[in-house]
């Protein structure tokens, strides 16, 4: 497989990058608009070695994930927002036992059922933690369908070196649209990964307990320092893409499939003289607002454009604060936005109107 | 004679022990450990009756009884 | 002296008190676990999935590798790592609202692939670590803070009875409920929880125990009356026995 190109949609490139990253376990509940991945895991996963179950939910879902995780192995689910929003609670756990995993949530419209059409509304769940209390999870938001597959890959290297979940999160977009993809050679089993803390090495006195529960004075405390210190540390995993944006005066911060439709938009509007560009946050969280930062130091504007009523746009403001502001445009999850709404959007940012 | 050992300050004084010794050797005792338990023990009138039967220890949710069996017809002076 | 042990601590429970109230017999039940594990050598073969109750603490008392589940969903948790793990003996410790409230799916489902896991439950009629109140096994007319005038059955339904319903359930292949509230009902849940592991270890499916047990604080008794009140009240609504044994698992 390594090599060739074949032609497959982005739920499909998930689940390969899951399969060639050393997959040991899937657990996960259909959902539109990712039904490909429980499918495709149903017959490969075995086939490779590793365990699949279609649980009886996803709240059940996640927890099995714990389950294999606690073992040290890589282990997944996937659904779109309704189903993450089930699963928060045993994030908060994992975050908080500092168990990896990865987590692919291909976004819908909501608020509550919505839709099954893409959407980008669940920004602030996947990028402040989701659930209870103090915790992040490293979000990765790719765009095409190699990057899907690569991000994949990278997600679990992130979770393991981090001991943290990792979110991936996509679109219907993504997860419906068939482009060309390279499959690289599957990463060779590491039988020592995880060796330091999953369970299975002792027992007796020197057992391992993988917990979130401390109910000892300062106990929890230390716990929360730690985890305090790993999302600092974080902070060098910041990644972005950057097109035209150098000499660019108006900065449009776009992310997933919206940042690509941008894209197309950005191109045209240089083709008409205006000097914009495109910064795409690839990782949500850590968001990577030092590049931001830097961007807003030269003098220029930014507008913030995504599927969704309004969420990235405050970490933008949040990045520039004191040296520029963002402009907003936002498409009304439950219709599809055309591009050229967001290049009028654009055009007129560029000209110093309002939108 | 068998005999059992129990650990005062695991002893919570629940007293289930002394609902199942055949031989009823248990009572409750006056005395208290730093828990604030009044902890169980052995009637010394009535120990050397034990038989090493086991059923108090199993009984006890604290493992607060040890039993030693001495097999019949080998006593040892006390 | 010929004098022997006939009866001391396993190695696998640690050796420290209890936060459990005086009477509560969650000590007899997660001694006879560790009991049967270690008689068969399997303690550091063993994966322990905790759960949220009383037992929260369980990982403090027997000395297994552990993993702490959310409220109700142990049964998943076992789930994941038995089938990453095939190799390791993997068991569940629940009380009655963990298990047949909140986790309710969970159990049924796990029990219906036929997971196999041990599972064992124990059932106070109450929650206990929250301040008695109602659970899904609380008897009709049982006074708790959540039914102050008693357990009505038409509008809070009656207690489910577990092991029952696992016994219907098509992958499980060992199901039984005893008590702990006699040395002669101890030796039978001792043997119980054998079964339980041996369903698991012969690869039938899952194996299920439901232990009667007391609580004297929320049930307002002393630990002797609480003790009682299994043979009085619980067992007519509970009755003991082995509700399932199946001696051969299903094949694909």
């Amino acid at each position: 497989m390594e090599g060739s190109r074949i032609f497959v949609k982005g739920s499909e490139a998930v689940a390969m990058g899951a399969l060639d990253a050393g997959l040991k376990g899937y657990f996960g509940y259909p959902i539109t608009p990712q039904n490909e991945i429980p499918e495709f895991m149903s017959k490969h996963l075995p086939e490779a070695g590793g365990a699949f179950v279609q649980a009886e939910s996803e709240c059940a879902a996640i927890n099995m994930v714990l389950g294999a995780a606690a073992a040290g192995k890589r282990a997944m689910t996937s659904s779109s927002g309704p189903g993450i929003s089930l699963m928060q609670e045993c994030i908060s756990n994992m975050a908080g036992g500092e168990v990896p995993c990865v987590i692919v949530n291909m976004m819908r419209g909501g608020p509550g059922v919505g839709d099954i059409n893409t959407a980008q509304g669940d920004y602030f769940q996947s990028t402040r933690g989701g659930g209870h209390g103090d915790y992040r999870t490293p979000c990765l938001a790719p765009a095409t369908c190699q990057e899907a597959y690569d991000m994949t890959r990278e997600a679990f290297d992130l979770a393991f070196a981090y001991r943290t979940p990792v979110l991936l999160v996509g679109d219907a977009i993504l997860a419906q649209m068939k482009e060309p993809l390279t499959r690289r050679a599957p990463r060779l089993d590491d039988p020592s990964e995880g060796s330091a803390w999953r369970l299975g090495e002792t027992s007796g006195p020197g057992r391992r307990i993988l917990r979130s529960l401390h109910l000892a004075e300062g106990k929890l405390a230390e716990v929360n320092q730690r985890l305090q210190d790993k999302y600092r540390d974080l902070k060098q995993q910041t990644r972005a893409e950057q097109f035209m944006t150098e000499d660019a005066e108006l900065v449009v911060v776009a992310f997933g499939s919206t940042g690509r439709i941008v894209k197309s938009a950005i191109r045209k509007l240089r083709a008409k003289g205006l000097k914009v560009g495109l910064f795409r946050p690839i990782t949500l969280y850590p968001f990577p607002e030092q590049s931001l930062r830097d961007l807003a130091y030269s003098g220029k504007r930014f507008l913030t454009i995504e599927h969704n009523m309004g969420q990235m746009v405050e970490d933008v403001r949040l990045a520039v604060r004191g040296l520029s502001d963002s402009g907003f445009f936002g498409a009304l999850p439950g219709y599809l936005p055309s591009p050229d709404e967001f290049q009028a959007a654009i055009e007129r940012a560029s000209t110093g109107a309002s939108l | 004679m068998s005999r059992i050992v129990i650990d005062v300050e695991r002893c919570k004084g629940c007293l289930l022990c002394t609902t199942v010794c055949p031989e009823n050797i248990i009572r409750q005792s006056r005395a208290m450990n730093s828990q604030g338990y009044k902890i169980v023990e052995c009637d010394p009138g009535l120990a050397s009756a034990c038989t090493g039967c086991t059923a108090c220890a199993q009984m006890c949710p604290d493992l607060a009884i040890v039993v030693w069996r001495t097999p019949k017809g080998k006593k040892e002076a006390a | 002296m010929t004098e022997t042990v006939a009866f001391e601590r396993t190695p696998s429970v640690a050796d420290v008190a209890t936060h459990y109230c005086p009477g509560c017999q969650h000590g007899v039940a997660h001694r006879l676990v560790a009991e049967y594990l270690d008689s068969k050598g399997l303690a550091e073969n063993t994966l322990m999935v905790t759960s949220i109750g009383c037992s929260v603490m369980l990982y403090n008392y027997l000395l297994f590798d552990a993993v702490e589940a959310p409220h109700g969903r142990a049964p998943a948790t076992a789930t994941g790592l038995k089938r990453v793990r095939p190799d390791k003996v993997v068991f569940t410790y629940q009380g009655d609202g963990d298990l047949a409230s909140i986790g309710m799916a969970e159990i049924m489902h796990a029990a219906n692939r036929g997971e196999r896991v041990t599972i064992i439950f124990v059932n106070n009629t109450v929650y206990g670590m929250t301040g008695g109140q109602m659970a899904p096994t609380t008897l009709v007319g049982q006074k708790t803070t959540t039914c102050p005038s008693g357990r009505c059955a038409s509008s809070e339904g009656q207690p489910f009875r577990m092991a029952e319903i696992m016994a219907g359930l098509g992958g499980v292949a060992y199901s039984a409920r005893v008590a702990l509230n006699s040395v002669k009902h101890i030796a039978q849940a001792k043997k119980a929880v054998r079964h339980a592991f041996e369903a698991q270890l012969e690869d039938r499916g899952m194996g299920f125990v439901e232990l009667l047990a007391t609580c004297p604080t929320n049930w307002k008794m002393t630990p002797v009356a609480a003790n009682e009140r299994i043979e009085n009240e619980l067992i007519p609504c509970f009755p003991l026995g082995v509700f399932k044994d199946l001696k051969t698992s299903g094949a694909c």
